[in-house]
């Protein structure tokens, strides 16, 4: 059965109505935060567990159990902190964006809840750079929750304290990877840190932090409102909960929607998109997590549970659930080759096999596109992805390293046909 | 990693830049970014100072703003730390501007999301326009940068032109958003589809019907 409107959490997604207070505590928000924050800090973390929530930033690590792992008790030379990621870069991603300016009071009341569940003293809520009208918003929402008292000294009446800070980035897409976030936010180069030490011990100015997506904090307060129960029945097992979809490239119309976990792909597709431009039979492939994860050819995709474990088995992922739709017009090794040149474009030069590694492979990839390469440099392309999956501090080599990864897999034959006949001049 | 370039320091850019400092309305915004920060980590606000100096910057000069070599030493001295530093974060961050740029920023996604709704035509567009990738028109009105992924996937293609973004562009559309910031107008933001919100589907939303006319609370249907 398909998602009713009372079981969706961002009712404001479109901004058909004002983000503001007033109208953000009529949908709902800001109700009683006091009872919520009553019942303990332990009670709301198993609240989250029970939910089943994990984390929507793309790695999916249960949100509840993230926040169980803070210090339990206060230290006051070394505070907490919460750092809420709302750097959303990933080619295919423009959920956060929405919630920012429609329904941010969803987020800061969310990053006051999780605050208090973690024993946080603030929250900075990291907004990329590039969303300056939506930072705007966020800024102005902020300062309401402030002047009505439902966050700083004494947030909402509950006797806690908790200050909740924005912090603009200004284009890097690293900064999405949560050390190097941290590394951002005091003022440096976003380079990622190694871990161990887990932000959790030694994170924010050295002190206990955890880093959570915008979606995974906006909706702690209605899960709690409603409970994990109510939450835990959308989805399939280990994959609960609903989610906002991303559907953007060859549909009829592309949009941002809310659905429940596991929805099958066509389902998606048909019910909010219009179907794919041209009819079914024209769908090529899919990146169905963001530009990240591998593609999934059209046969497999077909009625695919779009979950995590769903799109793993399919040697893929959900990632943020940004779903892009390639159809048979598509100049797939181009698509691809576009990804790789943005993740040679955004390594942030740390790592050697990263900081080389995505120029080569972004290189070759350009080579495989014109038909200009060997047949033997699919195989050594491969390879190289190898040797840069796994061997850097942060997971950027990876999420390099899948895409082409996935190309060859499926679409190997066309890299063939490619070289064989040279296509450089129909490329051009 | 991204090819940037630093505007070289050369007596003129000092004579020009060497006496910045903050109007009293940046400097008011300068304070309150500090002051987001613990005591002693105002370093964390360098972010927040270099972008109201390129703001700044681009009022003196009827510009986005960029940013000059001694106004970096500026923002340095400001927050008591080390120019390199400084240097650091303002070549690492790409929107930290480190040559002039024009009146307008054109900035075009060309990331896979845009490209395949089109972005190729977009870039067409500015480019018979007389823009060319990484430079700046010769009447100064124009930047034309070609930029990664700027999350509006769902109203692709896109172009961000200084603070504001201009959605579900074709060439016609963006010619006209063009011609009317030529013109000293101030053309519609957002999604540039006619009978478009935001980002719902084409055509009125699938979801949440009732949010369209009223401000509707869900919660007695719970």
């Amino acid at each position: 059965m398909a998602l009713q409107d009372k079981d969706r959490i961002f009712t404001n997604v479109y901004g058909y109505q004002p983000w503001n207070l007033k109208a953000a505590q009529a949908r709902g928000d800001w109700d009683n935060t006091k009872d919520l924050l009553a019942r303990g800090r332990d009670a709301i973390i198993e609240e989250m567990k029970a939910s089943g929530l994990r984390g929507r930033g793309g790695a999916g690590f249960p949100t509840g159990m993230k926040w169980s792992f803070m210090p339990k008790e206060p230290n006051p030379s070394r505070p907490g902190f919460l750092v809420i990621n709302a750097d959303e870069s990933e080619p295919g991603s423009c959920k956060d964006r929405e919630i920012i300016r429609h329904d941010p009071h969803k987020l800061i009341e969310g990053a006051l809840v999780a605050g208090f569940a973690m024993g946080a003293r603030a929250a900075y809520i990291y907004i990329r750079g590039e969303y300056i009208r939506e930072a705007e918003t966020l800024f102005a929402a902020v300062q309401e929750a402030y002047d009505a008292g439902l966050v700083g000294k004494n947030a909402s009446g509950s006797g806690y304290d908790f200050d909740v800070f924005v912090h603009r980035g200004a284009g890097a897409y690293i900064c999405g990877e949560e050390t190097a976030m941290i590394e951002s936010l005091e003022g440096k180069k976003g380079q990622p840190r190694l871990k161990p030490p887990f932000p959790a011990g030694a994170g924010l100015y050295g002190c206990p932090t955890t880093v959570n997506n915008v979606e995974s904090i906006a909706v702690a307060p209605t899960i709690l409102r409603r409970g994990a129960a109510w939450f835990s029945s959308f989805g399939r097992d280990n994959n609960k909960g609903t989610k906002l979809f991303q559907i953007s490239g060859h549909v009829d119309k592309p949009c941002v929607v809310e659905e429940e976990m596991s929805i099958p792909f066509r389902e998606l597709i048909e019910r909010h998109c219009g179907g794919i431009r041209g009819g079914w039979d024209n769908l090529l492939a899919v990146i169905p997590g963001g530009s990240s994860v591998p593609l999934v050819p059209a046969a497999e995709i077909l009625d695919a549970p779009m979950d995590f474990d769903g799109l793993k088995a399919l040697g893929s992922g959900l990632g943020t659930a940004a779903v892009i739709v390639m159809d048979k017009s598509t100049d797939i090794v181009r698509a691809i080759s576009r990804l790789s040149y943005f993740y040679k474009h955004e390594s942030c030069g740390q790592c050697t096999p990263c900081r080389e590694g995505t120029g080569w492979m972004w290189r070759v990839m350009e080579r495989l596109r014109t038909g200009d390469a060997a047949v033997e440099e699919i195989d050594m392309l491969q390879q190289v992805t190898k040797q840069v999956e796994g061997h850097t501090i942060c997971a950027l080599g990876d999420a390099a390293a899948w895409p082409i990864q996935g190309l060859i897999r499926h679409f190997r034959p066309e890299l063939e046909r490619r070289i064989a006949e040279n296509v450089r001049e129909a490329a051009e | 990693m991204a090819d940037r370039y630093i505007e070289p320091e050369t007596p003129e850019l000092r004579a020009r830049w060497g006496t910045f400092a903050f109007t009293p309305e940046w400097e008011a915004k300068a304070k309150a970014a500090i002051a987001r920060y613990p005591e002693g980590r105002q370093r964390s606000a360098v972010m927040a100072l270099l972008d109201y100096a390129q703001r700044q910057v681009g009022e003196e000069t009827q510009t986005q703003g960029w940013l000059p070599i001694p106004v970096m030493e500026y923002v340095a001295t400001y927050l008591d730390m080390p120019v390199i530093r400084v240097v650091e974060v303002a070549t690492f961050y790409t929107m930290y501007n480190l040559v002039p740029v024009g009146r307008y920023h054109v900035q075009v996604c060309g990331t896979t999301p845009c490209m395949l709704r089109g972005s190729d035509d977009i870039m067409a567009a500015c480019k018979a326009r007389g823009m060319s990738k990484g430079h700046t028109s010769d009447d100064g009105m124009w930047t034309l940068t070609e930029v990664e992924c700027m999350g509006n996937c769902a109203s692709a293609p896109m172009a961000q032109i200084n603070d504001d973004n201009y959605e579900d562009l074709t060439a016609e559309r963006l010619n006209h958003v063009l011609d009317e910031l030529a013109a000293g107008r101030t053309p519609k933001t957002g999604t540039q589809e006619p009978g478009r919100h935001t980002v719902e589907p084409l055509g009125g939303p699938t979801s949440l019907k009732e949010m369209v006319g009223e401000n509707h609370d869900y919660r007695g249907e719970w």
